[in-house]
């Protein structure tokens, strides 16, 4: 080996440095430069910079009050799903319930079902002619209170959204250690009060998270409004509609919209990353908490509290699932069984199915390789540009998928680089949407690995970049592959932003599904969301199989 | 082969904040070499600029001729042995001993008998199929070793390799790790905090504060001759008292506590004149007697039975503690709060300017002098 030279010092070239160029090349081109162009859309027309769309904006109550309905429901949701999650996650992981494996997988599948599919069950329940709405009205002369409005879309979140909060705060009572709630006992701290004073503190950073997620998936969710809202208006809804009326490529009243969009869920993580800070700690558990049997009816409480929770949660599956093979006449539901649902929907979009696996598949790989590469880039290579990489690849987080969808659009519509209309557009996407979770999981895997392993490799003669795919991808592999398989789930659920982009050629289950629910068409939308679930509980299925942990984080 | 490794004015960076600053070393070929020190003082930051792990801001780092500053750490040819021992959890004890032979592109059937010699040589042969999540701590060490070594480096490299064992293994581990040294031959730089294990496994060790070299010596040599207070307290106990050095009829005394004075002589002839110092003398240079009134006036604390030891604690007049270790007596235990007075083996004892930079006493040997400008 001979001596190098010395000018050579100032730059070297290496592997890593040419992958962090390209992926902030990636970034440049399908992120910041779509974002630059929905702002510039919103702020120049024809040449001139006006703010006259954001004075349409704030100048009509009629859009002011979206905002307002947004945050009241989405506040109210957050907080039932918290005073329905925390609960039972403590249940959960503190004593022992009846079939806490199977509550745990249904807890699972209901976080997973697109959001519109639990709006439009519920209306198939408690709609104006639903199910129980209807048996009730039989039985003894009562009307419920309609469904439709404020209350339909806070029922429909909270159930929906609780088992975040479960998951994440069943992940921090893992991380407690027994000795600490035995030392609280010890010191005259038991029971109810050591819910509040001890265990409810030590899981308050995981608290705020849980929090957060649920907050801007409240907020950003627009399927269940537009089924469920009828005129309660929500923000996310007057995106979409703000897109669509417009004609042809002037999309500029959607633009600035978008931006008032970002600028508000912004507001809200930056909140949050404030408050948070307030909060850390670590904790290791050596002598995790034992789930402890109760007696009498202590113990009956607690497992009908689990199962009843989780039961009026799942029920609109299970049901969407039974009218799937109910006999249909157009668009009603007719006595007896059959499969002509499933008929039509294989001869009227066929190309559904195919798509949610081409186009999710394709989506999923390329999320897999970047989120994997990034990853690796922020806790190995922690430089400046990686820190540019790790705070951009933050950015998609707080970015409601419509208005990813509409920056899509107002970018790639026009040349150099057409994109509209293709499957490609609709990978980029997802990709988009996905990514920032996917990058937080691997680098929580990739945080448990130590450096010195990949270093030895390296010392023993390996490249870095065969240390990398030898050594480190191999010990990530467990993690990055139930981490892939959760991300498949999000990704053939997706809505919001497909929503935007889809056309014939390129829809998927999800959308077939809400095509046929705004159509009226029930019998094929059950037919397509009970292959949709199928699929999801089969991924599930293979989750759980192949993780260790089966730790479930989003 | 192994190498003689040369390390002329080393800088490391981080930032605008100086780690190391113009740190020379030379490790002879064969040697077994030690970095030893507190926690931060640089020497892992150090062995890691030679593996080739962290940038080098400054300086040249040669093995033989060969400056190896911009060489890709997978190519110095170094055996690393980590903290943690970096088992790759993912292969079996075989596969991981053989895992940079296979790097090497060897033929297969020489893969598999050096791979074998130096399972055999470790003693891990029985466990060549297992899993690394099933051995044992010192099980692990040996993979670690056998692995680094299997290459046939140039240079072996170890940080604080034994420092997440228990303490019986750590004594035993580190004694192995002597063996194979000496039987393989290679030039090794061993990174530890712990004075007792470096002094058990050197040729020679440099004492490491605040990224620079203190002192670089034999263990006898620093033990016996350190070259500053700070090597002194830092390789053994001891006790540090201050004192005055008085020059009569060319003859020098030290002046300790109760005006108790004692000649010596050996202090260097440069430094014969009356001046404050500082004497770090060991626990077992002070000699107890309770009848003879002679030497430094002390009351005894507590004591502290070993078996072939015992340890008394003791303080002065001015309220100073000390300690101090005797060979165990057949006759009792001198009791607490009894008067004694101490004598001083002054051949031995150590002797510092005031402020402990310099030792004043002759036979100082400290191989970094030649680098001090």
């Amino acid at each position: 080996m001979t001596t190098m030279k010395a000018e050579k010092k100032t730059f070297k070239w290496d592997v890593w440095k040419v992958i962090s160029l390209s992926v902030l090349a990636i970034y440049a081109l399908f992120l910041i430069y779509p974002l630059i162009k929905l702002l510039l859309q919103a702020v120049i027309v024809d040449g001139q910079f006006t703010l006259e769309y954001f004075q349409q904006f704030f100048s009509k109550n009629y859009y002011i009050t979206t905002i307002f309905n947004s945050f009241s429901v989405s506040i109210c949701a957050t907080l039932v799903t918290l005073v329905i999650g925390i609960p039972l996650a403590y249940f959960y992981q503190m004593f022992e319930i009846k079939g806490k494996t199977l509550l745990q997988i249904i807890i699972i599948l209901c976080s997973m079902s697109a959001p519109f599919i639990g709006a439009y069950s519920w209306i198939l329940l408690l709609g104006r002619n639903g199910l129980i709405t209807a048996g009730i009205k039989d039985l003894f002369g009562i009307r419920l209170p309609s469904i439709y409005g404020f209350n339909g879309i806070l029922l429909v979140l909270s159930l929906q959204l609780f088992p975040l909060v479960f998951l994440y705060v069943s992940g921090a009572l893992k991380n407690i250690d027994n000795s600490l709630l035995e030392a609280a006992e010890n010191m005259g701290c038991s029971g109810v009060k050591r819910f509040f004073k001890v265990v409810i503190p030590l899981c308050m950073p995981t608290i705020l998270a849980a929090t957060l997620l649920v907050f801007m998936r409240a907020f950003a969710d627009f399927g269940t409004p537009l089924l469920i809202g009828e005129g309660y208006k929500t923000f996310p809804v007057i995106i979409y509609n703000a897109y669509f009326s417009e004609a042809g490529t002037n999309h500029s009243f959607g633009a600035a919209v978008s931006v008032i969009a970002i600028l508000i869920t912004a507001v809200i993580f930056l909140g949050q990353r404030f408050i948070n800070s307030k909060f850390q700690f670590t904790m290791n558990a050596l002598h995790p908490i034992e789930r402890k049997q109760l007696h009498g009816w202590k113990n009956i409480v607690v497992n009908l509290y689990c199962w009843i929770v989780v039961m009026i949660s799942f029920a609109p599956q299970i049901y969407v699932m039974y009218t799937s093979f109910q006999k249909t006449s157009g668009k009603l539901f007719m006595p007896g069984y059959s499969l002509d649902s499933y008929k039509t929907a294989f001869e009227n979009m066929g190309r559904a199915i195919p798509n949610t696996f081409l186009i999710g598949g394709a989506a999923l790989i390329i999320v897999i390789i970047l989120a994997v590469l990034i990853a690796y880039l922020a806790v190995r290579r922690n430089n400046f540009l990686n820190k540019i990489i790790d705070t951009l690849s933050m950015v998609p987080y707080i970015i409601p998928g419509s208005v990813v969808g509409i920056a899509l659009v107002i970018a790639f519509n026009k040349r150099p680089l057409v994109l509209t209309g293709t499957a490609a557009i609709m990978v980029i996407a997802l990709v988009i949407r996905r990514i920032p979770y996917t990058i937080r999981s691997s680098v929580a895997v990739l945080q448990q690995i130590p450096m010195s392993v990949e270093e030895a490799a390296i010392s023993l003669g390996s490249s870095k970049l065969s240390a990398f795919f030898k050594i480190t991808v191999p010990m990530m592999a467990n993690g990055i592959l139930s981490g892939a398989i959760l991300s498949w789930i999000t990704i053939i659920t997706e809505l919001s932003t497909a929503i935007i982009l889809y056309n014939l050629n390129t829809i998927t289950l999800t959308l077939a599904i809400y095509v046929n629910v705004s159509r009226g068409s029930y019998g094929i939308a059950a037919a397509y969301a009970t292959i949709l679930t199928c699929t999801t509980i089969i991924s599930l299925l293979l989750f759980m199989k192949v993780s260790k942990s089966k730790e479930i984080t989003f | 082969m192994s190498v003689n490794i040369k390390i002329i004015d080393a800088v490391k960076k981080y930032g605008d904040n100086t780690i190391i600053s113009d740190l020379s070393l030379d490790v002879k070929e064969g040697e077994f070499f030690t970095l030893l020190g507190p926690s931060g003082c640089g020497k892992t930051t150090l062995l890691r600029m030679i593996a080739g792990f962290n940038s080098i801001e400054g300086g040249d780092f040669y093995f033989n001729q060969t400056r190896i500053n911009d060489m890709d750490p997978s190519k110095r040819n170094i055996g690393m042995v980590f903290q943690n021992y970096a088992i790759f959890p993912n292969m079996t004890v075989e596969k991981n001993v053989a895992f940079g032979l296979k790097n090497r592109k060897l033929p297969k059937d020489e893969i598999d008998k050096q791979t074998d010699k130096f399972l055999k040589l470790m003693q891990i042969d029985q466990y060549r199929d297992r899993m690394p999540d099933r051995l044992s701590g010192g099980q692990q060490q040996r993979v670690a070793l056998a692995r680094a070594l299997a290459i046939t480096p140039d240079v072996l490299l170890m940080d604080e390799p034994l420092s997440n064992l228990d303490a019986k293994l750590r004594v035993e581990m580190r004694t192995v790790i002597k063996q194979i040294q000496n039987t393989v031959g290679i030039t090794t730089i061993y990174v530890t905090h712990d004075q007792e294990e470096a002094m058990a496994v050197s040729d020679r060790i440099a004492v490491m504060k605040d990224g620079d070299i203190q002192h670089i010596g034999t263990p006898k040599a620093l033990y016996q001759r350190p070259a500053n207070l700070f090597v002194a307290t830092f390789i053994g106990r001891t006790n540090v008292i201050d004192g005055q050095l008085k020059i009569k009829d060319n003859k020098a005394y030290l002046v300790l506590p109760g005006d108790y004075e004692v000649e010596v002589d050996t202090i260097k002839k440069e430094e014969m004149h009356d001046q404050k110092v500082v004497a770090s003398i060991r626990p077992e240079e002070l000699i107890v007697s309770e009848h003879n009134k002679e030497g430094i006036k002390a009351t005894i604390d507590d004591s502290v039975f070993l078996g072939l030891n015992t340890h008394y604690f003791v303080h002065f007049e001015d309220g100073e503690k000390a300690e101090i270790i005797q060979e165990s007596k057949i006759d009792s235990i001198i009791p607490k709060g009894t008067q004694i007075y101490l004598g001083i083996k002054t051949e031995k004892i150590n002797i510092f300017s005031e402020d402990g930079s310099r030792n004043l006493v002759s036979g100082v040997v400290n191989d970094n002098d030649v680098y001090v400008k």
